[in-house]
């Protein structure tokens, strides 16, 4: 009983932490609409602000001031991050801004190595509370029992924000309607800047008060990204109450996790989430979306057409020059180039559910990786050989989306990508914690090619056959009775049904036939590395699919492709330096400022040709 | 899809690669080395690798290199803690750095992915820092060798001290995965050999550096152990050392702490680090053999900065490196890994043996007890244990260790 009590507070102190996180995640995207991806980033310069604070300000009321001192430093961040880049591209399709978050991400990371350097900082424990009282015969730490008070505190501050003052009347218009916000006069652009400051600040306060339980160190900022995603989607985006109670349900299953399945102790999030979702496909307290109308990537102003005739003969000169590559690179020169293919056979994949057919994931590392695994898992216990293996990698990739696909797509928009993630994750956490089959954190290894594949040149040639081909079928697809359809479903549903189309299972068919190429991509990916990893699985995976389709635009058919390449090179010319992450993470956002339409688009622009085919 | 657009991206492509490949050429008779580490994952761990690694450059190189003049180059990267990043930099700088070996890396599953990769383009890798014991056991190759006392070594010298004890109870938490599985096993392996009747109560098992403290504190005090034997480290350690404080965990408990004595682990701790749990670690503060003096103090002035076990690592590695290009008197593979089969040199903790038998170095580690004194941690009553003393016997390695 003593002990199912204290596991049972331990749940609660955690969840404060998630809780404020959460809360500001959820706040900023119900209103501005930007899924973002720097909140954990916000959380860590949190904790890294009251580190630097508690070094100045001592005792039990310092310890407070602190922490409200490190959450106003983070908010004015948070709002600096709104108002240089945030603020430029409301008007590019909906979800860009994603991108630009996640140049912050990587831009924090070095800023917060700079600046605290790299050891582990240990919080200090706070003034006043840190001793542990005896509860049910248990010791209970003070700190705890203040942690489980601070939350019902906060939320209660913003219930009544949100319910008694103009500015929270209008923060609930807007996550709403903002439109109609805006039609009536409410200037949105300082609303937005509010709520990105009062968001930011959150995570900050999160971040600085689970201090005296941790410290600061330089994971934290993805550490806290996946649950608070986790409990935002559980409690419905947008709601506040909501995500407190899923914070609070999220925390205390992990405690009870650790006491009970202590090997599993990632698995169950995913768990519940998929669960809850099933049931409450908009989280606990969540709302469908009011707009069912276009879907969040928006709508070329232009249809899709195919090449003429010269533009074919110019892309026949790319797949010549790609195939004399190894006469006139170097050895290196073919290791990047059947990197960009694989890569660029993802993007593509991703890209045709998610421009052609307004499918938004953000979990398609899973079909990556469920591929890149079904061939490792194959290789490794049934010796299977390569050629087989590459052939069970799309199966598994396509037969995955199809599971994937089945649960999903009874959702739209960012539910439907919050849900693919939790899909993703589960499978991630799978491979993570199923050490036995799996070898968890250590991957499969030893996967390489069959003897008459396994030189360089051979294995290229293989990917560019099989990658290129995969590609060359997606752009036939996209130009096929098919691909026309599933344009139409996106670009009005009704209408589509009225022409005898069937919306959900064109949709589904997009779905098997996008995880069949990430699956194939997945495949090769193994057997030009010799190995996977759950990293193929994880979130930033996800990401990476997500920022080629985007910087290389999303309404060209070659975006993908482009970003591919782009993304792949820039990474590798800027590894080399110390501040890579930096100069990365700027270059990204750079990017995404100068070309809101992607690198396709803006070539497009600059060429003069205004369809961005 | 516009081909003007597949130009753009092409050009733009092209130039950046045209930058990358122009890479500055160097000094033609220079011995080219490529190492890697985690430098952005755990930079606390393994930038005094860097630097050790760095000094020990500086040093060969002011005594004329090797092969009679031959400078020693380091290209150095950041494998981002990813088994596949690093995989990939590993045949950038054999084929674009013509690089003679590979050397480094500090978590197991980039080690074991880079022993593959060795393995299968018969290329050299030197694991500086990655602890497993599949490196050179079960997945153990003719192209790998390891610095760092493995694992089971590590894990064999607290069984030794926990068999002293006399504590029957066991209870074990480590991060849950190969490092920490390994590390439990081998501890469970070697104690029940040496007191046939303990038992292990408990077992938990945090996912690396996302430890619930609190959580994990309260499930052991639940299982009542005499003892326990602790593999988190990192945060995990911090967070695991303080919520177990608080909840009276340690009183009156045997504890013992893999690596916990490395100062990479008890600094962050400062006045919080842990008393009396029997480590492995690393008293740079209190070992006065000349070799280590010597070594020390150059740090120190080198660095203005007192050297953490990664940095004895990091100068080891280099140490090795030219110790085995000396011998091979060649920069060619096949010459080196035969170089490096019972390999012997002086390092400052003294002599150590690459095995030919199982590609192993015998460094020793440090096995002592923890205490604070002026508000840090440190290691006392330690002593040296070299690691030859406890690795399996021979024909129990030849029956890990797949046949060539």
């Amino acid at each position: 009983m003593g002990l199912l009590v204290a596991q049972l507070l331990a749940g609660l102190a955690n969840a404060a932490a998630l809780f404020l996180v959460a809360s500001g995640l959820s706040l900023i995207f119900g209103v501005t609409r930007i899924v973002n991806f720097a909140h954990g980033s916000l959380y860590m310069l949190g904790a890294y602000c009251g580190y630097t604070a508690l070094q100045y300000l001592t005792g039990p009321l310092g310890f407070w001031a602190a922490a409200l001192g490190a959450a106003v430093a983070v908010g004015l961040f948070g709002l600096l991050v709104e108002c240089l880049i945030l603020r430029r591209l409301y008007k590019a399709p909906e979800l860009f801004q994603l991108v630009a978050t996640f140049g912050v991400v990587l831009v924090v990371q070095d800023l917060t190595l700079m600046l605290w350097g790299p050891e582990d900082l240990l919080g200090p424990r706070a003034p006043g509370l840190d001793r542990a009282v005896m509860l049910f015969g248990q010791p209970v730490p003070e700190y705890d029992l203040a942690l489980i008070t601070v939350a019902p505190l906060v939320l209660l501050g913003l219930w009544l924000l949100m319910t008694k003052t103009r500015a929270g009347i209008l923060i609930r218009a807007a996550t709403q309607d903002r439109e109609m916000v805006g039609a009536l006069g409410i200037n949105q652009s300082l609303l937005f800047s509010g709520v990105f400051f009062l968001g930011a600040a959150l995570a900050g306060l999160g971040g600085a008060l689970q201090l005296p339980k941790g410290g600061a160190d330089l994971t934290l900022d993805l550490g806290i990204l996946a649950p608070a995603f986790v409990v935002v989607v559980i409690g419905g985006m947008g709601s506040i109450g909501g995500a407190f109670v899923a914070a609070v349900l999220i925390s205390v299953v992990n405690v009870f996790g650790v006491l009970y399945l202590p090997e599993s102790t990632l698995v169950l999030m995913y768990v519940v989430m998929a669960l809850v979702l099933l049931v409450r496909p908009h989280g606990l307290f969540g709302r469908a979306e009011l707009q069912a109308g276009p879907p969040a990537a928006g709508v070329p102003d232009r249809p899709l057409a195919p090449l003429g005739p010269r533009w074919r003969a110019a892309a026949l000169a790319l797949i010549g020059l790609l195939a004399v590559l190894p006469l006139i690179g170097s050895d290196f020169a073919l290791v990047l180039a059947t990197d960009i293919v694989v890569l660029a056979l993802f993007a593509a994949s991703l890209h045709f559910m998610l421009s052609l057919g307004g499918l938004i994931s953000f979990g398609h590392a899973a079909l990556f990786g469920g591929g890149a695994y079904a061939a490792a898992l194959a290789v490794t216990y049934a010796e299977t050989p390569m050629e087989l293996a590459l052939l069970l990698a799309p199966l598994a990739g396509g037969w995955l989306a199809f599971a994937i696909g089945w649960f999903c797509l009874r959702l739209t928009g960012v539910y439907f990508a919050m849900l693919t993630l939790a899909f993703a994750q589960l499978l991630w956490s799978l491979a993570f914690q199923w050490t036995e089959v799996t070898g968890g954190d250590d991957g499969l290894i030893g996967i390489w090619p069959s003897e008459w594949a396994s030189g360089g040149t051979v294995y290229y040639y293989l990917t560019l056959a099989l990658g290129g081909g995969a590609i060359l079928m997606l752009r036939h697809l996209a130009h096929s009775p098919f691909g026309y359809a599933l344009r139409a479903a996106r670009d009005s549903e009704k209408r589509a049904r009225v022409s005898g189309i069937h919306v959900q299972r064109v949709r589904l068919a997009a779905m098997v036939v996008s995880g069949t190429m990430a699956g194939l991509a997945g495949g090769l990916f193994v057997f030009s590395k010799g190995s996977v990893f759950p990293s193929a699985l994880e979130i930033a995976r996800s990401f990476d699919a997500l920022i080629m389709v985007f910087l290389g635009g999303v309404d060209a058919l070659a975006g993908p492709l482009v970003g591919a390449a782009v993304l792949t090179l820039l990474q590798d010319w800027l590894s080399r330096l110390e501040s890579w992450r930096l100069l990365l993470g700027l270059a990204v956002i750079a990017i995404v400022l100068v070309a809101p339409t992607g690198l396709a688009g803006l070539a497009g622009r600059l060429l003069g040709r205004r369809e961005v085919t | 899809m516009t081909i003007r657009t597949i130009f753009t991206g092409l050009a733009l492509g092209a130039a950046l690669l045209t930058a990358a490949i122009a890479a500055p050429s160097h000094a033609a008779d220079s011995v080219k080395i490529g190492d890697m580490n985690s430098y952005t994952r755990l930079p606390a761990f393994t930038v005094p690798y860097k630097m050790g690694l760095d000094l020990a450059v500086e040093h060969i190189n002011a005594k004329g290199g090797v092969l009679g003049g031959r400078m020693i180059e380091v290209v150095s990267r950041d494998d981002l803690g990813k088994p596949d990043e690093a995989v990939k930099i590993a045949e950038e700088m054999f084929s674009r750095d013509g690089v003679v070996l590979v050397s480094g890396n500090l978590f197991s599953h980039v080690g074991l992915a880079l022993a593959s990769y060795a393995k299968q383009k018969k290329k050299l890798y030197l694991a500086s820092e990655p602890l497993a014991d599949a490196l050179v056991w079960e997945k153990g190759n003719r192209y790998t060798f390891r610095l760092r006392p493995s694992t089971y070594m590590q894990a064999a010298m607290l069984a030794e001290e926990a068999a002293k004890t006399g504590a029957k109870r066991w209870a074990t938490i480590a991060p849950n995965y190969a490092y920490g599985k390994e590390a439990v096993a081998a501890f469970k392996q070697v104690l029940t050999k040496l007191v046939p009747d303990v038992e292990f109560v408990a077992e938990q098992w945090p996912a690396l550096f996302k430890i619930d403290g609190a959580a994990e504190a309260q499930a052991l005090a639940a299982a009542n152990p005499e003892a326990i034997y602790n593999v988190t480290f990192g945060s995990d350690l911090a967070k695991f050392a303080r919520e177990g404080s608080l909840r009276n965990l340690f009183d009156g408990k045997t504890m013992l702490g893999l690596l916990g004595g490395e100062p990479e682990y008890l600094d962050p701790l400062k006045d919080e680090a842990p008393e009396g749990w029997i480590v492995t670690g690393y008293p740079w503060y209190a070992i006065e053999t000349p070799e280590h003096t010597a070594f020390k103090e150059a740090y120190e002035k080198r660095y203005g900065d007192y050297p953490r076990n990664g940095s004895l690592v990091g100068y080891n590695t280099m140490l090795s490196i030219a110790a085995a290009i000396e011998k091979a008197g060649s920069t060619e593979t096949e010459a080196l890994v035969e170089a490096f089969k019972g390999l012997k040199l002086a390092t400052p903790v003294g002599e150590i043996t690459y095995r030919a038998i199982d590609h192993q170095s015998t460094m020793g580690a440090f096995v002592g007890k923890t205490a604070v004194k002026d508000g840090k941690g440190i290691m006392v009553d330690w002593t040296y244990r070299d690691g030859a003393d406890y690795l399996p016997s021979d024909d129990e390695v030849r029956a890990l260790r797949p046949a060539e």
